[in-house]
């Protein structure tokens, strides 16, 4: 293992201009940035913020478009992450790059140069022991890696960065998945290497842990960087949560709120389920929303609220709770027989879950409607009608350029998510749920898409359960929000006057910073 | 500025480039095999004349080249179907003899009863369906509800088939009349399928023909054909409409094996008139080639069974003029290698020189000197 | 039964099983790598028509194993080329190579059937070890590929477990894109394995008809290359499990000749289902992803890998 080398020059890394654009986002705009030896420095932003895109280029993974890498002074170009990592560049990923069924010694050694022909187990697992003896990542290094908890394998992911010799480490949102003990102890360790000398930088949208661990922060919001290298101690959580969702946006949609015009019709009694890897994902939450009204769902990304829109839509199961529809019982209802209570979805995922791209629009069109009259007689689809009702669709949502029978990957985003609402609004439904609806749209599109949730709730009266981690969209559009924080709702408060540094503390998790509010 | 070459992903194969590619693939496998039999000291002239003539020359050839493709054609319109839900069948081999037994099985109860054919044979053709779905049963449930692989359960079963029926042939169902021959008896005119002319072609012709035209409607025009469209193509999104993957999986698995079961039948019926353990050359492994050469079509795959067809039937044509009969498996393998070589290359992606940007060539150039 | 029927049997059981293990060891490799080549029962008739045919020209055996598994490397060579560099559909491709292995060995062996090859496998009995009574006899008076066998089946063993290019075999097979990541290189590795697979594919098909059965038929593997295919499952892609799974089936066919030959015909259709249904139970056992994990099974089997390209 390399030791830190003595340094050239005091700041570790500098970021200088650098741009990113992936096809119809813009990642980073002219971002400067830069961490010193020795410190562990704070990366904040929201989720979009273009945290991890700006990390991925300084760990080789991307190639920026425009700027400059400088490491310990001297200018350098990655092709390859294996390059970043020979200058001592290297980064955890959220999604762990391990073997499974080989044991944790094995996959340190894997790609490592000078590993000899024959391994010798016995002393790479002494060795690995050693290292991880020496910053105290307790892991048994002769386990396999399927065995090991999502914590423990993050230890092995940061075992093999500092076996690689990195002396610059990133981490990205690496206490998402961990529980608050295991978070304590990685906080522990991250201090100890910073300690050493080595730089570690932190990308998070947690502020107590950032005040809790970082030397200094930098602050992403939209792709640019609003403010670089503050040192931490003269920033109150307050302070670190307005720099990260920005100063208060006029509310375009308050003033034309209605009355609400009738009772609840979508109740949510302390709803529990676990995701997908069978961890509790949602704990007790209980929501309530009225025929007409908007609920917002604020919170970042990865909090429960793919779970949240699951439950609701049949897609995943209770583990407990209760969830009622105008009444009547629906929580273990499927996901057909919401669709036929007028359940409509909007999903995070268009092309993945709510279209299918390989398929014509015809086919897309009548997803949620196929199965009965008037598209289907019996075991029979009515193609003709199928063809009518596309052109239907078309036509009213203008879907400009479509044809019922082009392929729908075709499509550009905003035309998808419009083909996606027009199927979804043509079941009437009594109740929306919207998931990140205008993510990745451009203008005009984002306020098509905006106006057709208000009017479904204005003149419809469906009820939106509007799922956002766009702070200034569910501002906008909601009646109340909610703020879903690590599966729980922390709060719940009427858009009206709400204040948007107190949703952004309880979105980072400052829950008893924002007291009193609910 | 830089210049690269590039291939892209098509966003749309236009089918008239599909004709060309399978055309050309036909074509330079030709080709392949023609050098192969003029350097084996063969003529390749003679060779084509001959597998031209013989499989396509006059009315007793055309019988023998279609006689082959029905077998061919009918387990592969099956194969297309579990290949559109992404389900790899390769059990075809053994569906099509467990077909073949459950018809026999019928006919042994129903030929010595003495039923007319407008009963024995659709009531056979039940029976070969049933055994042959029955037979893609365990692995269709064991991949939808438990993610077993099919590839190795279906294989696997295909022996097992092979030799129950084997098992039968040599033991209970062995003809007490035939000189001790592993056949069972000989089956009744009622139950086979009455012949066209001199060669080999019989009314089971029609079996793949209805069947395909059925299929075409059922895909286009019912709630099934729709579901296994979305399954196929995105299941993620097939949950999400509220489909039944699991059982979407298992009907077309069991369709899958039924089809096979029914090709079982028809030969059966059709060419062997009893059951023995030799009723397949290959034919199942060679249906999923067909299946796959027709991109699951179910029209196109009457057309690409009969040049299969054509080529078995070319294969004893050339054995006619000295050249070894397996020639019609050589060129089966070589338009097979130029269809995934050439074909998929340039239906799926297109060839496209770009010009880099200057930022990146000027990144790249720094990065050599560093 | 008396003792030298079980001696018989056992050495028939080698024999065949032999026959089986050598494509079945290539074919584990080739997987564990993550490339699934359907192809080894053409690969085998490779082998067994080269190695047959330049024994009758030089009559020198070793050059004639030699040949055959250049000749099933050759096709395997096409396979790697379909699947690893153009991407295909791995089952498609393999079921190619066997339709044309088959093919083009009946085409071009069709003058040689039916003849004897002129130099054969004999049996060597190794001096000391063979006195052992039954194990001995058993073990040590087979012929000389048998005795590779035994060594490569542990070398083999080592070799995925215990080094460090089998380290990497291991994770290209289940992780491409994280021994990627690591700087351990995909496509060549692929390449390598598949064509180590085709060697010893035309290995196997060689000891049939220089060893087994010495002479050359038409599809005179018979199936075996699809047992091979099997048995990877049957052994979990684990070399010492296959070489068991091997011999139980040669035991089976070598018991099943015997039991024929005592006069008693129909158990044996039964006893030859069992290898087949045992392959059935053990996969259906083995899809718990738990289970997968612990048995190694090299998940990205049959998946071409593409490398993340967002630059």
């Amino acid at each position: 293992m390399a030791a830190p080398r003595p340094h050239r020059s005091e700041e570790a890394v500098a970021l200088v201009g650098i741009a990113k654009a992936f096809p119809g986002v813009v990642a980073n705009k002219d971002v400067d940035f830069s961490a010193r030896w020795g410190e562990v420095h704070a990366l904040l932003g929201e989720n979009g913020a273009g945290k991890t895109t700006l990390m991925s280029i300084l760990a080789g993974l991307y190639r920026p478009d425009a700027g400059q890498i400088l490491i310990d002074g001297e200018a350098v170009t990655f092709h390859a992450p294996g390059e970043a990592i020979r200058h001592g560049v290297g980064m955890v990923y959220q999604h762990y790059r391990l073997v499974a069924s080989q044991t944790v010694a094995e996959n340190l050694l894997l790609g490592l140069p000078g590993v000899p022909f024959r391994l010798n187990a016995g002393r790479f697992i002494r060795e690995a022991r050693e290292l991880s003896e020496r910053y105290q990542l307790q892991i048994d290094p002769s386990r396999p890696v399927w065995q090991l908890s999502v914590g423990e394998q993050q230890r092995v992911e940061i075992l093999k960065t500092l076996q690689r010799g990195a002396t610059i480490l990133i981490l990205d949102e690496p206490t998402a998945v961990l529980t608050p003990q295991e978070s304590e102890d990685l906080m522990r360790t991250l201090r100890q290497i910073a300690a050493e000398g080595r730089t570690v930088i932190l990308i998070s949208h947690k502020l107590e842990e950032v005040r809790g661990v970082a030397d200094r922060v930098s602050v992403l919001r939209g792709g640019s960087m609003v403010s670089a290298g503050l040192p931490i101690g003269a920033l109150s959580a307050r302070d670190l949560a307005r720099l990260m969702v920005g100063e208060d946006v006029p509310s375009l949609r308050q003033e034309e709120q209605v009355a609400r015009a009738g009772g609840t019709r979508l109740l949510l009694q302390d709803v529990c389920a676990r995701d997908t890897r069978d961890l509790p994902a949602l704990t007790d939450v209980s929501l309530e929303i009225a025929v007409g009204e908007i609920l917002g769902v604020a919170g970042v990304a990865g909090n429960g609220q793919r779970e949240l829109a699951q439950v609701v839509t049949g897609l995943r199961r209770l583990t407990a709770g209760q969830i009622s529809l105008d009444g009547r019982d629906i929580s273990h209802a499927s996901a057909r027989t919401m669709v036929r209570l007028g359940v409509a979805h909007i999903p995070e995922d268009r092309l993945g879950e709510g279209l299918i791209g390989n398929l014509p629009l015809t086919d897309n069109a009548v997803l949620k409607s196929y199965d009965r009259p008037p598209l289907s007689f019996g075991p029979l689809l009515q193609v003709q009608r199928v063809v009518g009702f596309t052109r239907t669709l078309i036509e009213r949502f203008g879907i400009r350029g479509a044809r019922p029978d082009s392929l729908t990957r075709l499509l550009s985003g905003g035309q998808l998510q419009r083909l996606l609402l027009a199927r979804e609004m043509a079941l009437n439904p009594k109740v929306i749920v919207a998931v990140h609806p205008t993510r990745g749209l451009d203008v005009a599109a984002t306020q098509q898409v905006q106006e057709w949730l208000v009017e479904s709730a204005r003149e419809k009266l469906a009820s939106v359960l509007l799922i956002s981690e766009d702070l200034d969209e569910v501002l906008q559009l909601s009646d109340r929000i909610a703020v879903l924080y690590e599966g729980r709702i922390v709060g719940c408060m009427p858009a009206r006057g709400a204040d948007r540094g107190q949703i952004g503390l309880m979105m980072a998790g400052a829950a008893n910073v924002a007291a009193g509010v609910s | 500025m830089a210049l690269s070459v590039r291939f892209e992903r098509r966003a749309t194969t236009p089918l008239g480039l599909r004709v060309i590619v399978l055309s050309l693939a036909v074509v330079l496998g030709a080709f392949a095999g023609g050098l192969l039999v003029q350097a084996s000291g063969y003529s390749a002239l003679t060779a084509f004349s001959a597998i031209l003539e013989g499989s396509f020359g006059g009315t007793y050839p055309i019988s023998q080249t279609l006689a082959a493709a029905i077998p061919l054609a009918t387990i592969a319109l099956g194969t297309a179907v579990a290949f559109r839900v992404q389900l790899w069948n390769i059990g075809g081999e053994g569906q099509f003899y467990m077909g073949a037994f459950g018809a026999t099985a019928v006919e042994l109860i129903g030929g010595p009863a003495g039923w007319p054919a407008i009963v024995l044979l659709p009531a056979m053709m039940v029976g070969g369906f049933v055994a042959g779905a029955g037979w893609a049963l365990l692995p269709g449930w064991l991949r939808a509800w438990h993610g077993v692989n099919e590839i190795i359960t279906t294989l696997m079963l295909n022996y097992v088939a092979v030799l129950w029926v084997n098992y039968l042939v040599y033991g209970p169902w062995k003809d007490p009349a035939g000189r001790n021959f592993p056949f069972s008896p000989r089956f009744p005119d009622s139950a086979t399928f009455s012949r066209f002319g001199e060669g080999q072609l019989h009314v089971g012709i029609w079996v793949p023909v209805v069947a395909a035209i059925v299929l075409v409607l059922v895909l286009a025009r019912t709630r099934w054909g729709y579901e296994l469209r979305v399954v196929g193509e995105n299941a993620e999104a097939a949950r999400y409409a509220g489909i039944n993957v699991r059982s979407t999986m298992l009907t077309a698995m069991l369709v899958s094996g039924g089809m096979a079961g029914l090709a079982g039948m028809v030969q059966v019926a059709g060419i062997i008139h009893l059951l023995n353990g030799q009723l397949s050359t290959n034919y199942g492994y060679t249906a999923i080639i067909v299946a796959w050469l027709a991109r699951l079509h179910p029209l196109a795959v009457l057309v690409v069974s009969v040049l299969f067809g054509a080529l078995v039937n070319g294969g004893f044509a050339v054995s006619q003029v000295g050249i070894p009969q397996a020639l019609g498996g050589v060129l089966q393998g070589m338009i097979l290698f130029f269809v995934l070589g050439i074909g998929d290359l340039f239906t799926r992606y297109r060839l496209r020189i770009v010009s880099l940007p200057s930022t990146v060539t000027a990144a790249a150039a720094r990065g050599t000197s560093t | 039964m008396t003792g030298d029927l079980v001696i018989a049997i056992c050495l028939a059981a080698i024999a065949s099983g032999t026959s089986i293990l050598l494509p079945a060891l290539g074919e584990a490799i080739t997987e564990r790598s993550g490339v699934q080549n359907l192809g080894v029962e053409g690969m085998m008739l490779m082998g067994a028509l080269f190695g047959y045919i330049v024994d009758i020209q030089t009559h020198n055996i070793v050059l004639a194993f030699v040949a055959a598994m250049v000749a099933a490397m050759a096709l395997a060579l096409i396979h790697a080329f379909l699947s690893i560099t153009l991407r295909a559909n791995q089952i498609v491709s393999g079921l190619a190579v066997t339709l044309f292995g088959s093919g083009l060995t009946a085409f071009i062996g069709k003058p040689f059937v039916g003849a004897q090859a002129p130099v054969v496998l004999s049996r060597v009995a190794i001096p000391g070890l063979s006195q052992i009574p039954v194990l001995g006899q058993i073990l040590f008076t087979q012929d000389p590929i048998v005795y590779v066998s035994f060594i490569l089946v542990p070398l083999v063993w080592y070799f995925i477990y215990r080094t460090r290019p089998g380290l990497n075999l291991r994770a290209i097979g289940e992780n491409p894109a994280t021994a990627d990541a690591m700087g351990v290189g995909v496509a060549s590795r692929r390449y390598l394995y598949t064509l180590v697979g085709g060697a010893l594919a035309g290995l196997g098909g060689a000891y049939l008809s220089l060893g087994y059965t010495p002479t050359w038929v038409e599809g005179m593997t018979a199936g075996r290359g699809w047992i091979a295919v099997g048995l990877v499952v049957f052994g979990t892609w684990d070399p010492l499990r296959v070489m068991a799974g091997a011999y139980l089936f040669g035991f089976v066919d070598g018991f099943q000749l015997r039991v024929q030959g005592l006069g008693s015909t129909i158990p044996s259709f039964f006893l030859n289902m069992l290898p087949y249904l045992f392959a059935v139970v053990v996969v259906s056992l083995s899809s718990g992803e738990r289970l997968q994990r612990r048995l190694g099974i090299p998940r990205a089997l049959g998946l071409p890998y593409w490398r993340e390209e967002r630059m």
